[in-house]
């Protein structure tokens, strides 16, 4: 990998070309919580200022950029008994500014279902090729558990990504087009202190992780406390409304819906976001539900984050964001539930 | 200064002018591109099954639709839905395919309004099949239970075509009411041309009925297995596997050459949606045809 360093003064007039040229994403506080600490989100921006660097989570994941909540797959037009197709797909190519590593490494996990395995989803192929991703280093908060999940760091998946070393960036490059882009923008090749101080800043991030979870043997956890009382008794906290899902950085879920306009000449196929929380998740006709309970469907969830993605692709499917229990109404925390797994485990 | 992200559109590429062909289903293809079909003849089987024959319109796209027994596609009314259904006619007819629907839903209620010459969308064939070139020089026992015909067609067609190569054929079939039977106009052609044992069962007869009534697994009594040289495929209620394969287990049939096939409401038949996961397998790309071992080794499977 090739590294340079930007001072912040050439990092702001990148941004300022960048946003000339094409749409720019990045963090933007839109709100305070009750503690008064700001709510970030990742939003369109028109002008460096309205780039927050220094935000500490996004409240939701940037992954609706590449998977939208809702996205029409197809469209038709309807003729009498006859009906013709049509697809097209999104091309808006934009830059993110700002996402983390494990956002990054939430977008390579999404990669392996949606690009490397079977059946490549071509609406996810569009806008992951026109994206460039900006990644931004930063100190972990007191609930990130990246680490545990060995997604504190990352090695692809970016344009570029950067580490405040002071007064520049250490900047690590990934593809072609974000090299030129930083070469426009007098960009230094890196000397012997920036290599020193890069060391010390990632030294320091990593003494800031607090909070850790022991997945270990959790895979085969999940299938010896399949029947576990844990299921229950957090599961039976859960409203099944589906915020972890939302907010979730890796998610993937969806369903289908199919519907026509007033005059039945036009008919639109399109694809929500979906929980597996939500009740009728794995209903079949007839009503039967093959998870008829809140506990069963939390499970579920978990299984699939830690079991089954496991399985398939030789890593979990979590990158240790915990924004899901932030999210959560009901204060579910994905490091709790584990946490209380692995000690019916030692009992 | 060159600041514009390049603009790479999909939309020119050339996957984008051809049909996708589900069988290759590695490359990048245009995956809710269904394929418009002509629904030719609707067959009325009983109060609420009717058998569709649908045949694809476009002739190449005909041409590149090829399928193994036990496998399904994604049949979509445009702005209605799209539904997961098995194909149940066989693979060597080429000109349409054959789907058994249950009235249940949305989708399947106004499929069954419909009348011929309605145009569907069709994206497959998906999933896994029955391995019919493993059973070569064996006997197969071909269980269903009520609908569970309908996935057994395409192997039972399969059998035919393929006579020579296999050798005692068994079907066993049971349904609840005589009323329920389906394909029983194909009885007397599967049992004399096709040269298969077909016993079938109910469990509450009419005055009418004149062969055996009980449950499914009394008709065990009836035949005898060779545990050595039998492979079984079993398609019905959930409820029914656990009976069946439990009882084939115990005379000696290996689990891995029983063969089941799953359902789940499925929305993509890729393994994207996840919508069809039992435990951490996906019906519609690991399955829907499993073999015993494996579903006694899924969570929540039957």
């Amino acid at each position: 990998m090739l590294f340079k360093t930007i001072t912040k003064e050439n990092f702001k007039k990148m941004v300022e070309g960048l946003l000339e040229e094409n749409e720019v994403i990045g963090p933007r506080s839109r709100d305070q919580d009750l503690g008064g600490n700001k709510i970030y989100r990742f939003l369109k921006i028109n002008s460096f200022e309205e780039l927050e660097m220094d935000y500490t989570r996004s409240y939701s994941s940037p992954k609706n950029y590449f998977l939208p909540f809702e996205e029409d797959l197809a469209t038709y037009r309807l003729n009498d008994k006859d009906w013709e197709q049509e697809i097209r797909y999104t091309i808006h190519p934009r830059v993110i500014i700002g996402m983390r590593a494990c956002d990054i490494n939430a977008l390579l996990k999404l990669d392996q279902v949606m690009l490397k395995s079977v059946y490549p989803n071509p609406y996810y192929f569009a806008r992951r090729r026109n994206t460039l991703i900006i990644g931004l280093d930063h100190e972990p908060l007191e609930d990130c558990f990246c680490r545990s999940m060995n997604t504190d760091t990352v090695f692809h998946g970016f344009g570029l990504f950067l580490t405040d070393i002071g007064d520049r960036y250490f900047v690590a490059i990934n593809s072609d087009t974000a090299y030129i882009i930083l070469n426009q923008f007098d960009a230094r090749e890196v000397t012997e202190e920036d290599q020193e101080r890069y060391k010390t800043v990632k030294k320091q991030i990593e003494s800031k992780f607090k909070t850790q979870v022991d997945i270990t043997i959790l895979p085969e956890l999940m299938d010896l406390e399949f029947e576990s009382e844990i299921w229950k008794k957090w599961g039976h906290k859960c409203l099944s409304c589906g915020s972890c899902a939302m907010v979730c950085p890796t998610c993937y879920c969806y369903g289908i819906e199919e519907d026509t306009n007033l005059t039945f000449t036009k008919a639109t196929k399109r694809r929500f976001l979906y929980s597996c929380n939500l009740l009728d998740f794995a209903a079949v006709a007839r009503g039967h539900n093959f998870r008829p309970d809140a506990h069963i469907r939390l499970k579920y969830r978990y299984y699939h984050k830690f079991r089954g993605f496991v399985e398939a692709f030789s890593q979990s499917l979590c990158v240790g964001c915990n924004r899901c229990g932030k999210a959560c109404l009901a204060g579910i925390s994905p490091k709790a539930v584990i946490d209380d797994l692995i000690k019916t485990e030692k009992k | 200064m060159n600041l514009k992200i390049p603009k790479h559109d999909i939309n020119l590429e050339p996957f984008m002018v051809g049909p996708p062909d589900f069988n290759r289903q590695t490359v990048l293809m245009q995956t809710e591109r269904g394929f418009k079909s002509e629904v030719v003849n609707i067959v009325k089987l009983t109060a609420i099954e009717k058998l569709f024959q649908i045949r694809i319109s476009e002739p190449c796209e005909r041409e590149n639709f090829t399928f193994l027994p036990g496998q399904f596609v994604m049949l979509e009314l445009p702005g209605c839905g799209e539904v997961p259904i098995s194909i149940s006619s066989s693979p060597s007819n080429r000109e349409f395919i054959g789907l058994c629907i249950r009235k249940v839903g949305k989708v399947t209620g106004m499929l069954h309004r419909s009348e011929p010459g309605a145009m569907v969308g069709i994206r497959g064939p998906f999933g896994t099949y029955f391995p019919m070139q493993k059973m070569v020089g064996r006997n197969i026992l071909l269980i269903a239970g009520g609908l569970g015909i309908a996935p057994l067609r395409s192997p039972i067609y399969w059998v035919n075509e393929h006579r020579s190569e296999y050798k005692d054929i068994t079907i066993l079939y049971g349904v609840k009411e005589p009323g329920q039977i389906l394909f029983d106009y194909q009885f007397e052609e599967w049992r004399k041309i096709y040269d298969l044992n077909l016993l079938t069962i109910v469990q509450n007869p009419d005055e009418n009925w004149k062969e055996r009534v009980g449950l499914i697994t009394d008709l065990f009594e009836d035949i005898s297995i060779d545990p050595e040289n039998t492979f079984a495929i079993v398609c019905g209620p959930p409820v029914m596997f656990k009976f069946i394969c439990t009882y084939l287990a115990n005379i000696g049939i290996p689990r891995q050459r029983m063969f089941i096939s799953l359902e789940r409401r499925m929305h993509c038949g890729m393994g994207k949606c996840c919508r069809c996961i039992v435990g951490s397998t996906f019906t519609c790309l690991d399955g829907p045809v499993f073999d015993y071992w494996t579903v006694m080794n899924l969570k929540e499977a039957i």
